[in-house]
């Protein structure tokens, strides 16, 4: 897995970032067992506390699951995995109008020119 | 209880303090940033932890108590110079770690050294400096020690070395120790810490959490300390 860890941003909401991102991927797929928290740290080149406080939020939004048995999971209920991937889709829009905004383009402008280049 | 507590910690060399009334209190289960321009104090207050020096004023506490021998069984203590011989071979550093240190995990160290593909016959004096930095670093963290006191562990090292060290230090501390690096190269360094305290000429002038910092002030805690340190003329 890939971290890119920018230096402007709480390093756990990155985290949880990466994780929630590496989970509608696939790439930790659904059910599977996750590595341990001090692996991942380990690997991500961060704190072993913070991606504890990441995987502390992850299992709030249900995402993860720990099990005493199984250790930490990641959840199998694909309509919670969707919800998440819609949440990340609205924030990437979000990132979008305001990136367009900043050009100086409002939101008929800025939708013109995505149905022009999409049309390309 | 806190595993360093300072109070009103003094130290002078001659005229200005190197430290001046410190008071400060760190917990075990965290890695903590000292953090200050070169002159800071930063290199004293490791040195008093570790009995190195005594105090003008003040006291400074490892566990409840001054630093003696006893306190130097839980301090694992990386200094800014190394200490070791330049004729020692790899094998008898083992031995002395494992000779002064009950808390020496020798197998995990080998392994480590192993890995890095360091002899047991090799000599210091063959190594490069990284490969020093390296092999130093491997030996003090391999102690299952209560503190680590790590005294400038990434200076002048390439980037894939510096990678090693911070990755060596996140997967070998014992998490119910606390891990103190000082050092002035803070980009490097921030996201491994939970807790960052900024020093200059001898005082402590912030402390907070790195996402605090981050989330408050949108920028990195290397941007907040350029900052902080803009105006002082020590920098």
């Amino acid at each position: 897995m890939q971290w890119h860890i920018r230096s402007d941003a709480p390093v756990y909401a990155q985290l949880v970032e990466h994780i929630t991102l590496a989970i509608i991927t696939g790439e930790f797929s659904p059910g599977a067992r996750l590595p341990s928290v001090r692996e991942l740290a380990a690997d991500a080149g961060v704190n072993p506390n913070t991606m504890q406080r990441a995987f502390a939020e992850l299992e709030r939004d249900g995402l993860v699951q720990t099990q005493r048995t199984a250790g930490r999971t990641v959840t199998d209920d694909a309509a919670r995995i969707e919800r998440a991937k819609q949440r990340l889709a609205a924030a990437s829009i979000e990132a979008f109008w305001e990136a367009m905004r900043r050009l100086g383009y409002d939101r008929d402008a800025a939708l013109a020119l995505l149905k022009n280049r999409e049309g390309n | 209880m806190a595993i360093l507590e300072c109070r009103a910690l003094t130290k002078h060399y001659g005229g200005a303090p190197a430290l001046d009334g410190v008071d400060l209190s760190i917990e075990p289960g965290g890695i903590v940033g000292l953090l200050g321009p070169n002159g800071s104090g930063k290199t004293t207050l490791l040195k008093l932890a570790n009995g190195l020096l005594t105090p003008d004023g003040g006291e400074i506490l490892i566990d409840g108590r001054a630093p003696s021998v006893e306190t130097k069984r839980i301090v694992s203590y990386l200094p800014e110079r190394t200490y070791f011989s330049d004729w020692m071979r790899v094998e008898q550093l083992l031995d002395l770690f494992s000779d002064f240190y009950a808390d020496f995990d020798r197998a995990a160290a080998e392994d480590m050294l192993a890995r890095m593909g360091l002899e047991p016959k090799q000599r210091i004096k063959e190594m490069s400096k990284g490969m020093r930095e390296k092999m130093q670093l491997i030996l003090v963290m391999s102690r299952r020690a209560k503190l680590y006191l790590l005294d400038e562990p990434i200076g002048g090292v390439d980037p894939a070395t510096r990678d090693y060290i911070l990755h060596t230090i996140i997967s070998n501390y014992n998490p119910e120790a606390a891990v103190v690096i000082s050092t002035h190269l803070i980009a490097d360094v921030e996201n491994v810490l939970d807790e960052v305290i900024f020093l200059n000429t001898g005082r402590v002038v912030l402390r907070s959490t790195v996402d605090a910092i981050r989330s408050e002030q949108g920028k990195s805690v290397d941007a907040v300390f350029r900052e902080v340190f803009r105006c002082s003329e020590n920098y």
